[in-house]
């Protein structure tokens, strides 16, 4: 069974639904037809990475299911396989793609086959950044979601989405440039691009101070962190809902997981090094973004910046270089991944019914659309961290590592997370609670079936792993102590 | 007797070019005819080229004044395919314009064997020769709608520039004539160690006249107007085949004879690449005519070809070449766009024509869209394997400068080319465009846009095609 090539598929095969789509005419009758075809091929993968997550073995931090193929000879090797650090992420790429397909209900009128052959493709890319083995092979599909995220922001967003995407389309361009500079040195150091050999042979030190800064001007565009974020707010604001979803739960996590797979893993003594310039730069993050997310009033603007605080707990997290923390960080972005596609998929439904994401359209609903009230606050209560939701296992454990590692960060993060409940309550008190001011919220209609469905298979494992986190831990936890024995076998080396 | 059969493309393609010549004249309205002649000699040569010299090892002809080798046979064979492509696509845009003529396939067919002689030259008088048998055939070709003023401007205008630059060339080629007591290359890489420099004035003046014919900045003010000038599938033509052949000779030019003083003019090198790429693309960004955008955008993908030659070793000429027949097939793939871009005998090419081409044309704006995100350099697009190989080459010698500055002038390049993929995907649409094209146009189009697409599954064949290229 080992020989069958599960993550080759799991890339494949939304490309595949993706090609039969471009194939069938794409008019307003068959909308109903190319839906169930793009569901039918991203549930396939969902349960396909399910079916892996089962085989995958917890005890070793080996790479598992790997493949291998020679791509360009003696140069480049097609590489891909997963550990526990990586797992988790596919999971979440191929459980959100379908959700954002059935979310298209009303929202999508025009050229609906092409906006699913763009989500689709960027499966194929997303789940690809997270297996590839090899950095080329890596940056390929780093890059190649560009492609389809611009085109979903530029043709299916809001007014001003022209500049949003080519905001989003450049700078990212412009951070990842510079990684491909750095991917290409590492091959005339090394004279390999080979993740797995390059742990092994760890990179000169010399140079390691240069590529780290390289990494994290691509890696800290797209997580984003401040004060490089302000193309995310746009972008999400403009973007279809949709679009929104799955660059929040999907896009953002590949730079998280790129600072654990390569700033750690290749170059401890530059991530020692900068350690205080992430810490800074999370912290302004943290508390910065969240007076800003404090003063929006728009809601997917809020939704935005709170990603960016969340991000920044992720980020710093990742650097306190403890057990808990990473660990911490990466549950925290699978939460992430579920609560904030859950909340822009909120923002979405009152979007589609009354046309503004303006907060103070809003008050008073509680009583009109009471099952959207209650599955909206599960979610406000996730974001702001309650325990019982995985929002607070997350933030948690990445305070846990922090307050091991710098006493003063931690403090100031932990005031981040008193701000990060006062704008989550405020915005679902303004726009729940209050006065019914607005007499056309009167006509709203509560959340049809489809829209609780898509909400509640996100609460429920937002809750289930809230209160009961061991199965994301026991996944990679091994992976995890072995990448931070590894550093410091390293950084002992050094001295 | 020497081997006369290594050189039988271009005996052949002469003399095919005189009798062509001489059908055309005795024979009324018979244009079509000479068109399809002309394809059919354009592919004979490619054979013959193909079967009497790829395989054949490094041989000098003639006093050593002509160089077969893999090198040359390659890019011989790359000129006559996309000169064959050039003029099946073109016909239906000459025929809009009444200028079918049967000057059109001979004077391509002419520049092309001039083209074919530059590839082969050893020698810098034969070097010349062929550059100006290939100039002069343009120059005609640029003014080939002579009922258009703007057309007739592109010829003179070009005329005048690329007279001078010649002029420049020459100049160096006497002065290094004078200093080493040959115009051979072999005999001037023997002398070059007596006035080393004197040699280099001789070096920068071929290296001006070099970098004008291929349209590298600061040399590159010709191009826009005429590419901006010249009908269509001219400039078409002025795009792709004359810069295969420049490259080439710089190639042989830099590398055979003045090796050895490779500090001398590496530095120029290094200077035109970073300035072809970085002003090719700010340039390119106010311009509202299509051609002159493309002409602004070959600008800087010179200048990536030329990052490769600057490197100075043989993994640098491959990628270079390498990179020259990526842009060669993306250029195809553009131009058959903007020939499509027709309603009424009328063409198109301001850029808001485009607006709103999605809706109207999903199949032809797709094509579109790949080809520019493939300028661009966006992975996993064949034009990212194109710079990829060549900042490869790059920094392996260490030129991280010149390397961040390419990629950064991507990100510049990269706007001005999501600004058109801007204007036909996200504004409004206008009236439809015609639909009744060519075959050659629709398979041009076709297949240059599945090359590109589906390059990344096989990386590996173009570079098993260019590894054997070693001239150093």
């Amino acid at each position: 069974m080992m020989n069958f090539p599960i993550l080759s598929s799991l890339i494949l095969l939304p490309s595949i639904g993706a090609l039969f789509l471009f194939f069938t005419k794409g008019n307003k009758k068959n909308n109903f037809t190319v839906k169930y075809v793009a569901l039918f091929t991203s549930a396939v993968n969902f349960f396909l990475s399910i079916y892996l997550w089962i085989l995958f073995d917890q005890t070793t931090s080996e790479f598992q299911f790997v493949e291998q193929r020679i791509w360009i000879k003696d140069f480049i090797n097609y590489k891909v396989g997963v550990d526990g650090i990586s797992i988790l992420f596919i999971l979440l790429t191929t459980f959100i793609t379908p959700l954002c397909v059935i979310s298209i209900n009303n929202s999508i009128k025009e050229r609906l086959s092409e906006f699913l052959i763009a989500v689709l493709i960027m499966e194929s890319f997303m789940i690809g950044v997270f297996c590839s083995l090899d950095l080329v092979i890596f940056y390929l599909f780093f890059e190649a979601g560009l492609i389809p995220m611009f085109l979903i922001i530029g043709i299916w967003g809001g007014a001003r989405r022209v500049y949003s995407a080519f905001k989003f389309f450049l700078y990212t361009l412009l951070g990842s440039v510079l990684m491909l500079v750095a991917i290409i040195s590492i091959y005339w150091l090394n004279g390999t691009t080979d993740i797995v050999e390059l742990y092994e042979s760890g990179i000169d030190i010399k140079y390691q101070n240069l590529l780290w800064l390289a990494f994290f001007s691509s890696f800290a565009v797209k997580t984003p962190m401040w004060p490089v974020h302000t193309w995310l707010p746009d972008a999400h604001v403009e973007a279809p809902t949709a679009g929104s979803v799955l660059l929040a739960a999907i896009l953002l996590k590949m730079a998280g997981y790129g600072f654990i797979r390569f700033s750690l893993g290749l170059f401890p003594v530059a991530s020692e090094i900068f350690t205080p310039l992430i810490y800074t730069l999370s912290v302004i993050a943290i508390i910065f973004t969240s007076f800003i997310a404090l003063m929006q009033e728009d809601m997917k603007k809020l939704i935005a910046y709170s990603s960016v605080a969340h991000m920044g707990y992720v980020t710093l997290g990742i650097f306190t270089i403890q057990q808990q923390g990473i660990e911490g960080s990466i549950i925290q972005m699978i939460s992430h991944g579920l609560v904030s596609a859950a909340l822009f998929l909120c923002v979405g439904v009152v979007y589609d019914r009354m046309h503004s994401r303006l907060i103070n359209t809003y008050g008073g609903i509680v009583s009109i659309v009471p099952k959207y009230s209650i599955l909206f606050m599960v979610f406000t209560l996730a974001a702001l961290g309650l325990p019982g939701t995985s929002g607070f296992v997350g933030e948690f454990l990445i305070l846990m590592g922090a307050f091991k590692e710098n006493f003063l960060v931690a403090v100031i993060a932990s005031i981040g997370v008193i701000i990060g409940a006062a704008y989550m309550l405020w915005l679902y008190k303004r726009v729940i609670f209050g006065k019914l001011i607005n007499n056309d919220l009167k006509q709203m209609i509560d959340l049809n079936k489809s829209e609780v469905f898509i909400l509640s298979c996100l609460a429920v494992p937002t809750l289930f792993f809230g209160f009961y986190p061991e199965p994301l831990i026991n996944t990679i936890e091994v992976s995890i102590s072995d990448l931070i024995d590894e550093y410091n076998f390293r950084l002992a080396g050094r001295l | 007797m020497e081997n006369l059969q290594l050189v039988l493309p271009e005996i052949f393609l002469s003399l095919s070019i005189m009798f062509l010549l001489i059908l055309g004249v005795f024979k009324k309205k018979s244009s079509k005819l000479i068109q399809n002649l002309s394809l059919a000699v354009l592919i004979v040569t490619a054979v013959i080229t193909f079967n009497e010299t790829i395989g054949i090892s490094e041989t000098q002809l003639f006093n050593n004044s002509i160089i077969i080798d893999y090198l040359s046979s390659l890019m011989k064979i790359i000129t006559l395919l996309a000169a064959f492509l050039v003029l099946t696509i073109s016909s239906n845009y000459l025929k809009t314009f009444q200028i079918f003529k049967i000057e059109y396939p001979i004077l391509i067919l002419s520049s092309v064997l001039g083209m074919m002689v530059m590839i082969n030259s050893n020698d810098l008088m034969v070097f010349y020769m062929g550059l100006e048998l290939q100039s002069l055939s343009l120059y005609v070709l640029a003014t080939f709608n002579r009922d258009q003023i703007k057309s007739s401007e592109a010829g003179l205008k070009y005329f005048v520039l690329s007279a001078l630059s010649s002029g420049l060339l020459l100049y160096g080629c006497s002065l290094i004539y004078g200093f080493t007591g040959s115009t051979n290359f072999n005999i001037i890489a023997n002398q070059l160690s007596s006035n080393e420099y004197a040699l280099t004035f001789g070096i920068v003046f071929i290296l001006v006249g070099l970098a004008f014919k291929i349209s590298a900045v600061p040399f590159h003010m010709w191009a826009p107007d005429v590419y901006e000038g010249s009908p269509t599938s001219v400039t078409l033509f002025f795009t792709m085949v004359p810069k295969i052949a420049a490259l080439t000779v710089f190639i042989r030019f830099l590398y055979v004879p003045f090796l050895n003083l490779i500090d001398q003019w590496q530095m120029i090198l290094i200077f035109l690449s970073i300035a072809s790429m970085l002003f090719g693309a700010i340039a390119a960004i106010g311009q509202t005519n299509l051609k002159r955008l493309v002409a602004y955008s070959s600008i800087s993908h010179v200048g990536y070809a030329l990052a490769g030659v600057a490197a100075g070793t043989n993994d640098g000429i491959q990628s270079s070449i390498v990179y020259i027949f990526i842009y060669v097939l993306m250029n195809l793939g553009l131009f058959s766009c903007l020939l499509m871009l027709k309603r009424d005998d009328v063409y198109f090419e301001k850029i808001e024509d485009l607006s709103g081409l999605s809706k109207n044309h999903p199949m032809l704006s797709l094509s579109f869209l790949i080809i520019l995100f493939s300028l661009a350099g966006i992975p996993p697009l064949a034009g990212f394997f194109a710079k990829f190989y060549v900042f490869k080459a790059v920094i392996e010698q260490s030129m991280f400068f010149l390397a961040i500055v390419g990629l950064l002038s991507t990100v510049v390049a990269a706007f001005y080319y999501l600004r058109l993929i801007k204007i036909m995907y996200f504004d409004e649409k206008k009236d439809k465009y015609d639909t009744d094209h060519g075959f050659w146009l629709k398979f041009s189009l076709t297949a240059s846009t599945l090359l590109i697409l589906v390059y990344f599954i096989f990386p590996g064949e173009l570079l098993d095609v260019v590894s054997r290229i070693n001239i150093i």
